[in-house]
Parts: structure tokens; sequence; C-alpha cells
């Protein structure tokens, strides 16, 4: 039994849980579409403006709608305390994590997919650089929130107010993330800067918490 | 033919083999109260114990330390002779108080699901553990729709699935009617003379009378008493005969 193939399983029942409940992609769509909305009205930008700011505006509205996904993340494993049947097994406790990053990486990406189209309506948006830029930073900015986010859902599922706890922790830890994914955005869509130096930090951003997530897993999980 | 014969043709435990359990000084605190006081006891293999006592007793606490989902405060749990739980984890099956299921899924689907987790990929051997226990593996209802007995039902078999040699339940009988209660333990009977040592913590000893081997009385974190039963008595008069 391997990493890999314990991986593969547990992110397929995952996406089956979710293609039958939809609690997470529901919660997360609102939530983002909420913002995209209540943004344009607070705002009314210029395109030129709308270039500016919608670095900023994008990634915080998916910081937010993932944090609802996050928090749902361990919930399911919590009820009828499935995570302890996940424990006494040998299976290796990375596998998990691991699917739990992966399914919350492809459900952020499935929203960006869904929202960006909104951006381009609501904001007037033209990207004056590459586009293939905008995919690799949003790829790598996604894998930077939902890594640090699944990490930090799992440190937090036994505390009692977990819904608090999570933003409150994720949040500063993805500052420099954040940072990079506003900034990288922003270059791409003026066509101001150049954003590689944001994508490189980002690229590295993403190994070393993988690393680091990954090597504490195995005592988040066993923690009482 | 039941799962626990496709998988130990043999069915017996050899006499040879090392203790099931060898519990040593096993203290447990939870803030300043403690819940397991200095147990020390070993339990030989391929019988069945009921471990009996009041709510708080540590009856649960005793288990899931001996599951490995907890750590003790002090002392040592060695399991079919290995000092690491995690080293034989692939021969223990743990029935915890709450189903430990999926909701969303069906019976087979969480079968499958928890048998992968033991490299299993034989749906046979998922089908044969819920036929064990009754329950039919055509049913495509998800276990949200289950009654609490069904879902004790899938539970008992999601724990023996991998047919582990070592086999720890956490009040399995419980919200379950006397009938389905009856039938379970007639199933633990039957794995345990497969040659598997089952644990089994319950208030309901009564439906334990006849199957089970041995009652381990527990109060205020200690194992206080240890009674073996007729049952065992017979099998040992029928040994040296």
């Amino acid at each position: 039994m391997t990493t890999l193939t314990m991986t593969r399983a547990t992110l397929l029942k995952d996406l089956r849980m979710e293609w039958r409940s939809k609690d997470a992609i529901n919660s997360m769509l609102f939530f983002a579409l909420l913002v995209v909305v209540i943004f344009s009205f607070a705002f009314n930008p210029t395109a030129e403006e709308s270039r500016r700011i919608a670095g900023g505006l994008v990634w915080v509205a998916f910081l937010f709608a993932a944090v609802v996904a996050l928090n749902q993340t361990w919930a399911r494993e919590l009820r009828n305390q499935v995570l302890d049947a996940y424990r006494v097994s040998p299976a290796p406790p990375n596998a998990l994590f691991l699917a739990k990053a992966v399914g919350n990486f492809l459900f952020v990406v499935v929203l960006e997919g869904l929202m960006a189209p909104l951006f381009v309506v609501f904001y007037e948006l033209r990207s004056v650089g590459p586009l293939w830029q905008l995919i690799v930073v949003a790829l790598l900015g996604t894998w930077a929130l939902v890594v640090n986010g699944t990490f930090f859902a799992a440190l937090s599922i036994r505390t009692r107010s977990r819904e608090i706890m999570l933003p409150l922790i994720l949040f500063p830890i993805s500052i420099p993330a954040l940072l990079g994914m506003v900034d990288a955005t922003t270059a791409i869509l003026t066509g101001e800067a150049s954003p590689d130096f944001w994508i490189k930090m980002l690229a590295v951003y993403d190994v070393v918490f993988t690393a680091v997530c990954l090597l504490l897993f195995e005592t988040v999980l066993n923690a009482e | 033919m039941t799962i626990t014969e496709a998988h130990n043709p043999a069915g017996v435990t050899a006499p040879s083999l090392p203790l099931a359990m060898v519990l040593e000084n096993l203290v447990k605190f939870f803030g300043r109260f403690a819940a397991i006081r200095g147990i020390t006891a070993s339990f030989a293999p391929g019988r069945l114990y009921v471990v009996l006592g009041d709510n708080g007793a540590g009856k649960s606490t005793l288990l899931r330390i001996v599951a490995g989902l907890m750590e003790p405060s002090q002392g040592k749990v060695e399991l079919l002779g290995a000092g690491k739980i995690r080293e034989v984890a692939h021969r223990i099956g743990y029935m915890g108080h709450a189903p430990l299921l999926y909701d969303e899924l069906s019976g087979m689907e969480n079968l499958r699901y928890f048998a992968g987790l033991y490299g299993l990929h034989d749906d046979r051997i998922c089908k044969d553990a819920m036929s064990m226990v009754g329950l039919d593996a055509e049913l495509s209802r998800r276990v949200g729709q289950y009654s609490q007995g069904m879902r004790q039902r899938l539970s008992l078999a999601r724990a023996v699935l991998h047919n582990p040699e070592l086999i720890l339940l956490d009040e399995p009988f419980s919200n379950v009617d006397v009938r389905s209660a009856r039938e379970m333990a007639a199933v633990l009977g039957q794995v345990r003379d497969k040659g598997k040592t089952i644990f089994v913590v319950t208030h309901q000893a009564a439906l334990m009378e006849g199957i089970a081997d041995e009652f381990v009385h527990m109060s205020a974190g200690q194992i206080v008493a240890r009674e073996e039963t007729a049952r065992r008595a017979d099998d040992q008069v029928k040994t040296t005969s």
C-alpha cells in the first residue's frame, strides 16, 4: 500500500462525497459571488482602476471562500469519528493530508474557473500581460492557500471554536503568499512590471510549506 | 465461507503465539484526573474478553490506548508481541463508540474504502464481511439512512474486514435491539472460534454469557477482578481429558 494509492482512494472518496452533498462548493460559490457583487457596487471602478485593484479583490475573495471549504475538510472526518478509523489503520498519515489538500485545491480551482468570467464582466478586466502567467500564479497561489489551510484546519479540529481559529492561524502565515499572488496578478493585468520574482517566490513558498506540512502532519493527526 | 476462514484457512491460533496483550503499569491522566491507574495485566490469544464496569471506570480509555488512539501518560502496551502499536496496526480491528462510518456513502462504499486502508482491494472481502453481520451487500442506501442497529452491524463488519487477530470493540451493542445484539454476539463467538482475540467493552454482560471466556471487571481506572466463565472451564476440562 503506497502513499499514492491511498491518496488516490481518499481523494476519490472525498470527491464522491462532495459530489453528493455539494457542501463545500456551494458555500464557496455563494460566498465568492457575494464578494464580487458587493465589491463591484462598493467601488464601481473604471477599467484602468480595475486592473490595479483586481489582484487584491480576486485573491481576497478566493481566500475567504477557500476558508469556507477548508472548514468543511475535516468536518466530515469528525462526524461519526471516522478519523479514528483512519488513525488505527496502517495507512500512511501523509496520504490523508495529500488527499485533503489536493481535494481542496480542486474545489478552489473549480471555483476560480467559475468566478473568473464574472470578475472579467463586473470589473471590465483585460489582461495586458500574458494570460498563461495568470494561470501559473493562480495554480501556485491556490496551492499555497490550500496546503497551509488544510494543515491548519487539521490543527484546529479539536478546538472548540475551530471556524474562528482557522482564519486566525491561516491568514498571518499566508501573508507572504498573498502578497506574491496580489502583486503578480496586478503585474500581469497592468503589464507595468514583471511578475517573475513573485512567481518564483510563490513556487518556493509552496515547496517549503508543503514539505513542512508533510513533516508535521502525523504529529497533528495523532495529537490528543 | 466466512471472511475469517478466507484469510485463515487453519483457523486456529497456535499455542506458541505470543500473548495478545501485555499492559505494564498503565496510567492515563486527563489533567489531574487519573482515568487509568496503574494497570498491569496480560491476556492470552484466542479468547473473548468482556470488559465490564460502571461509567467512568476507564474501559473506553483503556481500549483507546490499546488501539493506539491515545498515548498513555505512563506505562507500556505490548500487542501481539510488538512494542509499537503502529507495527501491528494491520493485525488490529477497532470498533469505536461512534460508528466510524461515512454517512454520505453506502455500506459497500464505506467498506471498500476502509478495506483499501489495509491494502485490500477485493470486493468479495467486503461482501463477505457484510453478509457475516447479516447485511445485504446490494443495499444502495447511504449509511446516513441506516437504522442504529444496521450501523452497528456495519461498524462491526468494518472492524473485522481485514481479518485482524486482535479485535477491540467499544460498546458494540449500544442502541441495538435485543435480537440484533444476540446475533452480533453470536458472530463474535464465531470469530473467536477462528482463533481471534476479542475485547468487548459493554454494559450488557448478559448478552455475552455462554460466549465470553473471561469477564474483566474495571473500577476507578483499575482492573479489580478477572473471572473465567463456565464456558472456559468446560473447554479446559475437555482439553485435559
